[in-house]
């Protein structure tokens, strides 16, 4: 497959369970090696070859993933991952600097750092946990995210606020941010561009508006007919 | 009018915890469910849908307790049978519940056949093995399930078929009232479609007489139920039918949360999302006033004292200290106040966006 995503963009991969889409996501992470083809980041082939490039690279590019009981490390406490933040960034930063940073980032996803801290993570639910990564990548800045089903395991009240803080930050930053789901009604609510993918092959791509509203492939058509909406009809047979 | 198969009245349950707290997962809830109807169970995470599910089986593993109340199944009380009458007669004929993870209950080492002769063995045991076969496979079939499945061992099938394997296999005795708890949402929208059919087909052809069907994904109970009720921290907030809940909603609550559907339909572009800020109340501790009334846009002072009764106007109930005029106008005013801030942000980033 073929494409190129721009600066402050929001693409939206969409397809079915098997399609592709984590493996498209993970490879463009740098956490799986591409067999065939070329990434080029910036206009440059991107280098993972050494610890420090791959550093690099990821001081740029970082991800959400889908499970976000996952993404901790169960074995210690929450603000280490955000001193973590501050240490990729090689920043050095005394004790209240690093607080007052920490602070602010969970203060941007409405969390409180008060009582967050000295917490394990499976003291958190579900929601918090997801914005706490949010809050991760509000202290990194990266110039792209990507956000592998970032809300398709916590509710729709927690979806629209962890919606509502991709799209500040995006605004903030200028970040391109590639959503990989299944979802088809938050790709069209969030995305400028839509791609298609059916068996790693991506069959349609184009404005969020023309797919949702007037697809054109059989696969596209049959996705959003499968899923339930509140104006129209839902076709069973 | 049609007669009541499943009563809940004053139903009261709770997790003990290590430290002997309580906690009420639910919390004095009502509700009437009538013969041939379905009934739909929505609310966010950690409100007591699936803790509900599995308080109105009758069955209670600690740290699950039964505090108070009553729930009546067809005419019996179901809380009143021994253990051993409530699994004998109670549990897959009366009542069946699917739980959250079902398709992965499915013991690997054992065929599909297997399990439903297991509860043959139990609740009819004068049949054959060739009997439950024919059963079975007959039972597939109208199901529109290939009676292959049932020589096919668990990790043969995919996720959709295997959820609805675990369907036609807990209603094969067929039970009044089935209770779905999230039986879709591991599932792709394809998947889910067809699930939503197996069970549309169950209650066409009568197999099951009523369906309570717990989800988070409103748009889906809009299509699958006739009733939604909405819980919030162990209670009911409201209770209407599907339509009115969804394009008329009376409690604050139910509001913003129909406010947070995302549907991939025209106009939901520029459709500004609701967002609850805060988080749901502790339930170790007692609450005084309305539950929700911490994280209300409208809360008045009055809503934090007292106990809010729910209230029953033209067949809807809702539990909320003001009526519905109020609510309405209130509403009227927040979304009029939504567009003019929601328009003036769009041109601007139209503007950022073309530049």
């Amino acid at each position: 497959m073929n494409f190129d995503f721009h600066e402050g963009e929001i693409i939206s991969i969409v397809g079915e369970s098997g399609s592709g889409k984590t493996t498209l996501a993970k490879i463009m992470m740098g956490l799986l090696k591409e067999t065939d083809g070329t990434i080029e980041y910036k206009g440059l082939p991107r280098q993972l070859k050494s610890h420090k490039s791959r550093k690099e690279y990821w001081k740029d590019i970082q991800a959400i993933f889908q499970d976000p009981f996952s993404s901790f490390n169960m074995f210690h406490k929450v603000e280490k991952l955000l001193v973590d933040c501050i240490k990729l960034q090689g920043l050095r930063l005394s004790k209240e600097e690093q607080f007052a940073k920490m602070k602010e980032a969970c203060s941007f996803v409405n969390l409180k750092f008060e009582e967050l801290y000295n917490k394990y993570p499976f003291e958190l639910s579900g929601g918090q946990m997801q914005r706490l990564m949010i809050a991760r990548i509000f202290m990194l800045h990266p110039k792209v995210l990507i956000a592998d089903e970032p809300t398709s395991m916590v509710d729709a009240c927690s979806r629209s606020t962890i919606l509502d803080m991709l799209l500040k930050l995006r605004d903030e930053n200028n970040m391109t941010i590639i959503f990989i789901t299944h979802d088809v009604g938050l790709a069209y609510y969030v995305s400028d561009s839509i791609y298609i993918m059916e068996k790693g092959k991506i069959v349609e791509r184009g404005l969020a508006e023309d797919i949702i509203l007037n697809p054109q492939h059989r696969y596209t058509k049959q996705l959003i007919a499968d899923v339930p909406k509140i104006h129209t009809a839902w076709n069973l047979a | 009018m049609s007669k009541n198969i499943l009563e809940v009245s004053g139903l009261k349950t709770f997790y003990k915890t290590r430290l002997k707290e309580k906690v009420f997962a639910v919390d004095g809830v009502d509700f009437v469910l009538e013969e041939g109807k379905t009934l739909g169970i929505a609310g966010e995470s950690g409100c007591g849908k699936s803790t509900l599910a599995l308080s109105l089986m009758g069955f209670y593993f600690a740290p699950l307790h039964y505090g108070e109340g009553s729930i009546v199944v067809d005419g019996t009380d179901i809380m009143k049978l021994s253990k051993e009458q409530l699994r004998k007669q109670v549990s897959g004929r009366e009542i069946a519940y699917i739980p959250q993870a079902a398709m992965n209950a499915l013991n690997p080492t054992m065929k599909i056949i297997r399990f439903i002769e297991d509860i043959m063995k139990e609740h009819r045991p004068e049949l054959s093995k060739q009997q439950v076969w024919e059963l079975a496979a007959e039972r597939f079939q109208t199901l529109n399930l290939s009676p292959n499945v049932l020589n096919s061992y668990p990790n043969e099938l995919s996720g959709g078929m295997k959820q609805r394997t675990v369907i036609a296999i807990s209603t094969i005795l067929n039970p009044k009232v089935l209770i779905a708890d999230e039986p879709t949402s591991a599932l792709d929208v394809t998947s889910q479609k067809a699930v939503v059919k197996l069970l549309k087909d169950l209650l066409d052809k009568k197999f099951i007489k009523s369906l309570v069907f717990i989800t988070h994904e409103l748009p889906l109970l809009y299509h699958v139920t006739d009733d939604i009720v909405v819980m919030y921290a162990g209670e009911i907030v409201e209770r209407g039918t599907a339509h009115q809940m969804i394009f008329d909603p009376l409690h604050p609550y139910t509001k913003k949360l129909m406010g947070s559907i995302i549907v991939p339909e025209e106009g939901m572009k520029g459709h500004k999302l609701a967002a609850i800020p805060g988080a749901p109340p502790n339930l170790k501790k007692a609450i005084v006033g309305c539950r929700f009334a911490e994280r209300c846009s409208f809360a008045k002072d009055s809503c934090r004292t007292g106990k809010i009764e729910s209230r029953t106007v033209d067949g809807r109930i809702y539990r909320c200290h003001f009526d519905i005029r109020t609510l309405k106008e209130w509403y009227r005013h927040e979304e009029e106040q939504q567009d003019t801030d929601y328009r003036e942000t769009d041109h601007e980033n139209i503007r950022i966006r073309k530049a």
